[in-house]
């Protein structure tokens, strides 16, 4: 095939990639779209094979569907609450292929500098094009493939923690090995020579070297992240992947990868940005780790948490006439969704008006909760954001509060001193009456105590969430 | 200073406006009572029991204008008792000074000073005087009562070993203080309550009540309460359209209508026409609590009971407080006292008219010799009004566009200033490398500045399947991997095939997962 209509292939797989992303502005063309993405991703592929440079097609396609089935097999086995983990686990896979990728560019750089002039000429595909290029121009792509091995480990190493910490094989606090940020640095400063090196040499040893240089950047840089930050980390990782694939894109001389690469970093990192202002946070400091240590002393917190029972809970949702339901991290650990979706449907039968607060960084993935309500089937229109909902807590009778915390501690607001001062956050404390379904009296992730607890109008609803909420549907009219 | 209450003389008013109760009360206030013989009989109070409260009992009428300096009764004052009346005389009762303007005119001619009762403003202070209320009140509870005499089933649904009854179904039309009042008694008595009132913010008093509020699917501008103390104002022809409409929905099924609907100044809106009567069960009864405005009902003939051909009995009269004499005498007392009260701010027995007050500048009708009605809009608001979402600051046209200008300005300066940072590096990178690089560099910028553009508009309850999404696509390192699979080396082979292995996984798992998650979404 010619040259020609890969190009063209790759110019209509481009569109339909923008348009996948595009698409996913509302849910209804969300469906439409994942269509272009699928029908971008196989027209790249299929152009590729018969593209030039390609062979051993038969295997290619072996392999393709060998995985295939293993994908299919996850996407169709996983739970909804473990989307965090596949997303994680996913992006470790994309990484370390990156990492694949530019080794090989090196091998193939490699063997054609060594190449006699006119053994080059016989060379066809990606190698034909490494032989046309000068020294300035092999000295660039030594950079390119350079930095998407660099990115590709350290998306690889930080994926595998995400993964561990959020099925909770790793220890979701954060650590760091002593030494801290300056082993980062090292790491990092390690890397940087190896460049120059590798620039001189052209060997395989600084580029190695390296490799394990961002392993371990990877690694150490998400273990000193906790858990409540994972939604941002999740998105970091994603835009890493996708510079990953545009460096090596740029290495390859593909301008699909370059283009499809650039999205997915723009996109992650948008997503990332958008969960840190959630948060009130830089960026800086949730890469760099955990809560910055307290300006002064917190407010001290007065008056004790009391505790209702079931029946309690159940007589006020007979009363109200307004609910709103704000569900956490907590309620995807206790696997509550189905048992909220019930308890919705049973509130809005009695009709009652039944809306849900999602907070931004609400669970461990950027609209997390989202879907775990999806999944459940609460429609998504009575499901709203955090701007949309929040001057409606006043007019409120009752705010369920399941399995989530810092994202409705009042303290953000009133203690300036609070190490989350200034995050936005649920103002459910301004509803008549709040309840709120916690395992016990622990603090939330920060460590931090919540006021919200202490308030003349909560009443805390101890147990595990999905329990919790089955003790209460039999009591509801 | 001597307060004295005659007899009515209104025909079967059996009202009285001083109890032996508020006497001992008006006088710790220091001041001495006067009362008519026999004035308390009607409601239920001898004049052994004024007696023993300290109150004087004199024989006639005349005798107790004479004796008195402030004179409170219930009615408005026959012409007889204006001309009774003397210069520096108060007069305390109903007087409806708007539709009597003679009466009122006569009265400011002898130089008395007249309160009105009726015209107490709407502020919460004066609630305790509000004479108006504590008469509706017992007319919408006297109303229901009204009703089941003369209704012939029981209110309340039963299931007895003789059969089973349902429930009466009362509608009340206008939930004022009557018609809040009669929904409280309906529903105690076990009716099936339905109200409904012009003023949608009352939905939720019904509701509390105990009724069912008849919602109106109805766009117009919904009338601030507010704006006319807490009155309701007449509404448009659409608007009284689509009421009738309903209204006659309901006709056949209701067995009870009670309406309340008044317009201040006005005469009662038509609500229940002829042919909503003709379509109701027989056995049913409507009160007309507007029948002294002529009625709510087209049929309503005002003081009188009358059954229709189709068995529908129509409730006119329009002395519902008077038919329970002893409760609307006690509470009227209460009122007067409390006006007397605020007259008497030092409890001295002295009388100080104070033209300043609210409450009293309101309800004078006539002072020396003036008429002083009507009063000036009262400085305290009746009801908050509903707090305007206004924009916050209304900015100047110039304002605006020199703001606006401002701004354009912050923004170019700091767009121009990126683009020239980003443009100036670009070159700078130009300058050192190979004409290849640059091209893939500019597709490389652009496809970053679609990616930004694109993504800003991914609503957040979606950020979970673009994660998943930009997952399986940045997938396409495929690409790179098939490229190189077709070198000779084997180890590249063997690198390239596991690229090409977990790329595949991630793009098939990772488009089903997306696929999985939107098709959750769904609307209700």
């Amino acid at each position: 095939m010619e040259f020609g209509f890969t190009t063209a292939a790759y110019v209509v797989a481009a569109v339909l990639f923008i348009l996948s992303l595009g698409g996913l502005s509302g849910q209804e063309s969300a469906k439409r779209a994942v269509w272009y993405g699928i029908v971008g991703m196989g027209l790249a592929v299929f152009a590729t094979l018969i593209g030039p440079g390609s062979g051993l097609w038969l295997l290619s396609l072996i392999l393709i569907t060998g995985g295939g089935i293993i994908g299919v097999y996850v996407a169709q086995r996983v739970q909804m609450t473990e989307m965090p983990q596949l997303v994680a686990a996913m992006h470790s896979l994309v990484g370390l292929a990156a990492v694949f990728v530019g080794f090989n560019a090196h091998f193939e750089l490699v063997r054609v500098v060594a190449m006699e002039p006119e053994a080059k000429k016989a060379l066809e595909g990606f190698a034909a094009v490494l032989a046309k290029k000068d020294a300035l121009e092999q000295n660039i792509l030594r950079i390119e493939l350079f930095l998407g091995v660099f990115i590709g480990a350290i998306t690889f190493t930080g994926s595998v923690i995400a993964f561990g910490k959020l099925a909770g094989k790793v220890t979701s606090t954060a650590e760091k090995l002593p030494g801290g940020h300056a082993l980062n640095a090292a790491a990092a400063a390690v890397s940087f020579l190896c460049l120059i090196w590798y620039m001189n040499s052209g060997g395989l040893l600084p580029l190695t070297l390296m490799t394990i240089a961002a392993l371990f950047i990877g690694y150490h840089l998400i273990m000193g992240i906790g858990g409540a930050d994972m939604p941002v980390v999740v998105s970091m990782l994603n835009s890493y992947s996708g510079w990953a694939a545009a460096a090596i894109g740029f290495s390859l001389g593909n301008d699909l990868l370059i283009v499809v690469g650039a999205l997915v970093g723009s996109s992650g990192a948008i997503l990332s940005y958008i969960m840190c202002k959630a948060m009130n946070r830089s960026f800086i400091s949730v890469i760099l780790g955990g809560f910055g240590g307290p300006a002064g002393e917190q407010m001290a917190v007065e008056g004790e948490q009391i505790a209702i029972e079931a029946d309690g809970v159940a007589a006020t949702l007979n009363d109200a006439d307004s609910v709103i339901i704000v569900p956490g991290y907590g309620m995807a650990v206790a696997q509550a969704q189905q048992s909220v979706a019930e308890l919705t449907r049973k509130l809005r039968a009695a009709g009652k008006e039944v809306r849900f607060g999602i907070h931004p960084v609400a669970g461990r993935l950027p609209g997390h909760m989202n879907v775990l309500l999806a999944e459940a089937k609460v429609p998504y229109d009575i499901v709203l954001e955090m701007d949309e909902i929040n001057d409606d807590f006043p007019e409120t009778d009752v705010v369920i509060v399941i399995g989530s915390n810092d994202i409705v501690n009042p303290a953000a607001q009133d203690d300036p001193n609070s190490p989350i001062a200034g995050m936005p956050v649920l103002e459910v404390w301004k509803a008549k009456q709040v309840f709120v379904s916690k395992r016990g009296q622990g603090t939330g992730y920060s460590g931090i105590e919540n006021p919200l607890f202490f308030k003349e109008n909560t009443r805390m609803f101890y147990g595990d969430a999905k329990a919790s909420v089955d003790k209460l549907l039999p009591m509801l009219d | 200073m001597k307060i004295g209450t005659p007899k009515e003389v209104f025909e079967g008013e059996a009202r009285v406006a001083m109890t032996p109760e508020s006497a001992l009360q008006l006088q710790k206030l220091g001041h001495e009572c006067v009362l008519e013989t026999g004035a308390g009989l009607a409601a239920g109070f001898s004049d052994a029991a004024y007696e023993a409260a300290g109150v004087e009992i004199v024989k006639t009428g005349a005798a107790l204008f004479k004796a008195s300096d402030i004179v409170a009764k219930v009615r408005p004052p026959s012409d007889t008792e204006v001309k009774r009346l003397r210069k520096g005389q108060t007069l305390i009762s109903f007087f409806y000074p708007a539709a009597n303007e003679e009466l009122m005119q006569k009265a400011a001619d002898k130089g008395a000073a007249v309160i009105a009762m009726d015209m107490v403003p709407r502020i919460s202070r004066a609630q305790k005087m509000d004479a108006l209320s504590s008469m509706a009140n017992i007319a919408g509870y006297r109303a229901v009562i009204e009703a089941g005499n003369n209704f012939g089933r029981f209110f309340t649904g039963q299931v007895t070993a003789a059969g089973k009854v349902p429930p009466a179904k009362v509608l009340v039309v206008g939930a004022g203080v009557a018609g809040l009042a009669a929904i409280g008694t309906a529903t105690s008595l076990g009716a099936i309550t339905l109200a409904f009132d012009v003023r949608p913010e009352v939905a939720e008093q019904i509701e509390s009540m105990g009724a069912e509020f008849v919602f109106l699917e109805f766009e117009e501008n919904q009338q601030d309460g507010a704006a006319t103390g807490g009155y309701a104002s007449p509404s448009s022809p659409e608007f009284r359209e689509k009421q009738l409409e309903k209204f006659r929905e309901l006709a056949p099924e209701v067995d009870i209508v009670i309406t309340t609907a008044l317009i201040p100044n006005r005469d009662a809106p038509i609500l229940w026409t002829a042919d909503m009567v003709e379509a109701m069960k027989p056995g049913s009864v409507i009160v007309d609590l507007a029948a002294e405005r002529g009625g709510n009902c087209e049929l309503t003939v005002a003081d009188e009971k009358i059954v229709t051909e189709n068995g529908v009995t129509i409730v006119g009269y329009t002395d519902f407080p008077s038919r329970m004499a002893a409760q609307s005498s006690t509470l009227y007392a209460t009122n007067v006292r409390h006006m007397m009260t605020d007259l008497t701010p030092e409890k001295d027995g002295v009388v100080n008219h104070d033209m300043e007050d609210d409450v009293i500048r309101g309800s004078t009708v006539t002072y020396e010799k003036e008429i002083t009605f009507p009063p000036p809009p009262p400085k305290v608001q009746a009801i908050a009004a509903q707090p305007k979402k206004e924009a916050p600051k209304e900015l100047t046209p110039e304002e605006r566009k020199a703001q606006e200008l401002a701004e354009f300005k912050a923004q170019t300066k700091s767009q121009v200033t990126l683009l020239a940072i980003g443009g100036g590096l670009i070159l700078l990178a130009g300058l050192f490398t190979p004409a290849s690089f640059m091209q893939h560099f500019i597709v490389f910028v652009l496809a970053v500045f679609v990616g930004f553009q694109v993504i800003w508009n991914v609503s957040h309850a979606l950020h979970t399947p673009l994660m998943a999404i930009t997952n399986a696509i940045s997938s396409i390192i495929i690409l790179g991997a098939l490229m190189q699979i077709g070198s000779g080396s084997w180890l590249v082979i063997v690198l390239a095939g596991l690229s090409i292995f977990m790329a595949g996984i991630n793009i098939f798992g990772g488009f089903l997962v997306t696929r999985r998650m939107l098709a959750m979404f769904q609307k209700s």
